[in-house]
């Protein structure tokens, strides 16, 4: 786990209008090319520090650089994947996924010919001109992910993007999302609340405590998911062992 | 609709109503209502004359140029009361107490400061259609998908590219609603404001034939105006089904 970081977050403090404090002094290192977690329990401001790194909501204080430039604001280096979906009603799954390259002035023929591509990857080939009111939950979050990927940013932050799934869609999610993820050599920062989902998916897994937000602990499970089987790697006791600790921590603060 | 549990279509319900108004009219009980059949036989009678086509062409100028502009200057209206919360605050109140206001009785006043002629009722109509364009704007917008917006943004959308791809088609269900409305109302504001002024367009028809007592002409007259609404509204309505899919699944 030697990798630089590509997101660097520096005494990242937040508090809202209302004066409600959620972030404070959070600093870390997100190395490139692995899956890092933000992890913790609800109001811990997990989404919030998503964001800022996302240059969605300024930080109240601190500061977050991304690849060796300080965030003002979205770039094209960054790419979200949203927990609700944040699909456009009224475009299909084409144009949807060819959504970021049309804002970007990309010419129709050259983004739906990239959006075929990524919508081929995330197995929808056959839906490219469905709406997404035709689609199911677990199928609307492969058409978000497919336009995180068209854009082909190098980080791509997930807000809890399993949540409104089913737990049977939900696996077989995570095990297609770490393979095209290996593949695509990403760099991802990802929000869950799910511990199992933690520990199966992440190369560093960062533990929030709640109100205001702080980094709890850091924790880089050492779990060896080379070619193996994802019932193994459940099975295994590196796993087991994550997820107990990260459980000994948590419940503290339940 | 349905009548005695069997489906009945809804031609059958208006056939119905006719009928009745023939029995009626038939009847002679009022000079007011002459029979149905009279109505229409005076209706084709003055369809094709030079008195009615001019009338009509005056009253849809008038409506046409009226709605334009309540369009022009509604939806940009309620789109930045919706995105200016100050704004939004201190024209909000107007927009309200104007809708609710008997706008025909600001119709005399007009003719008072415009003058009695075809610029009043463009400004009738122009005044009964644009607050509910207004408001209806505000509120589509209001409810615009905030994450949409987000996303947007996260995908680095300009701001001109939020309102053009992400707010206006969010709150078009909403926007048509009101142009709907608006239409609606903008077809009582020329007749309104006609029969207030007297010598213009159908207004002036509906004075000539009701001081003459002309009552079946009269009636084919009311028939057309509500066609026209009618029609008026369903075209925006069709509209309005196009986005329905979508509107009912934000």
């Amino acid at each position: 786990m030697s990798a630089d970081a590509i997101v660097e977050v520096k005494e990242v403090g937040k508090t809202y209008d209302g004066g409600v404090e959620a972030l404070t002094g959070v600093s870390l290192g997100l190395p490139r090319g692995r899956l890092s977690t933000l992890l913790g329990p609800s109001g811990c401001g997990k989404t919030t520090l998503l964001k800022i790194i996302a240059g969605l909501i300024p930080p109240s204080s601190g500061e977050v650089w991304v690849k060796g430039k300080k965030v003002d604001g979205p770039g094209p280096e960054r790419a979200f994947v949203f927990q609700d979906f944040a699909l456009l009603p009224w475009a299909n799954v084409l144009r949807n996924v060819a959504f970021g390259l049309e804002l970007r002035g990309t010419p129709k023929e050259q983004r739906f010919e990239v959006a075929r591509k990524q919508i081929a990857e995330v197995g929808l080939s056959s839906f490219e001109s469905s709406y997404p009111h035709q689609l199911s939950g677990g199928m609307r979050q492969r058409v978000g992910l497919a336009r995180a990927l068209a854009v082909d940013a190098d980080i791509i932050l997930m807000d809890e993007p399993f949540s409104s799934v089913d737990e049977q869609t939900r696996r077989k999610f995570q095990e297609e999302l770490l393979e095209l993820l290996r593949h695509k050599q990403k760099t991802v920062i990802f929000v869950t609340h799910s511990i199992e989902e933690a520990a199966y998916l992440s190369d560093q897994i960062v533990l929030l405590s709640p109100r205001p937000g702080t980094v709890s602990k850091i924790i880089h499970p050492n779990i060896d998911r080379g070619g193996r089987d994802p019932d193994e790697i459940r099975r295994d006791k590196n796993y087991l062992d994550v997820v107990d600790e990260i459980w000994q921590i948590l419940k503290q603060y339940i | 609709m349905t009548l005695f549990g069997k489906k009945v279509p809804i031609l059958f319900s208006l056939a119905i109503w006719f009928i009745v108004w023939e029995l009626i009219g038939q009847a002679k009980l009022s000079t007011i209502i002459p029979p149905i059949s009279g109505v229409l036989a005076a209706g084709i009678t003055i369809l094709p004359t030079a008195k009615f086509s001019a009338a009509v062409s005056i009253s849809l100028r008038s409506f046409i140029v009226g709605m334009a502009l309540a369009l022009a200057i509604g939806i940009p209206l309620g789109v930045v009361m919706a995105r200016v919360a100050s704004l939004g605050k201190i024209l909000g109140m107007w927009v309200n107490i104007f809708i609710s206001a008997p706008i025909s009785a600001l119709v005399p006043v007009l003719m008072a400061v415009i003058g009695i002629g075809e610029t009043t009722v463009v400004i009738t109509v122009f005044l009964f259609a644009v607050f509910v364009i207004i408001l209806d704007t505000e509120i589509g917008i209001k409810q615009a998908d905030r994450s949409l917006v987000e996303m947007a943004r996260c995908f680095g959308a300009r701001p001109y590219q939020v309102y053009t791809k992400i707010l206006f088609l969010c709150a078009l269900p909403e926007i048509l609603a009101g142009v709907r409305l608006g239409a609606i109302r903008g077809v009582k504001g020329v007749v309104i404001g006609q029969l207030l002024i007297a010598i213009l367009g159908v207004g002036e028809l509906f004075e000539l034939y009701s001081q003459h007592f002309l009552m079946e002409e009269f009636w084919a007259l009311v028939i057309i105006v509500f066609m026209f609404a009618f029609a008026v509204s369903e075209s925006v309505a069709f509209l309005e089904r196009r986005v329905d899919y979508y509107a009912n699944t934000r």
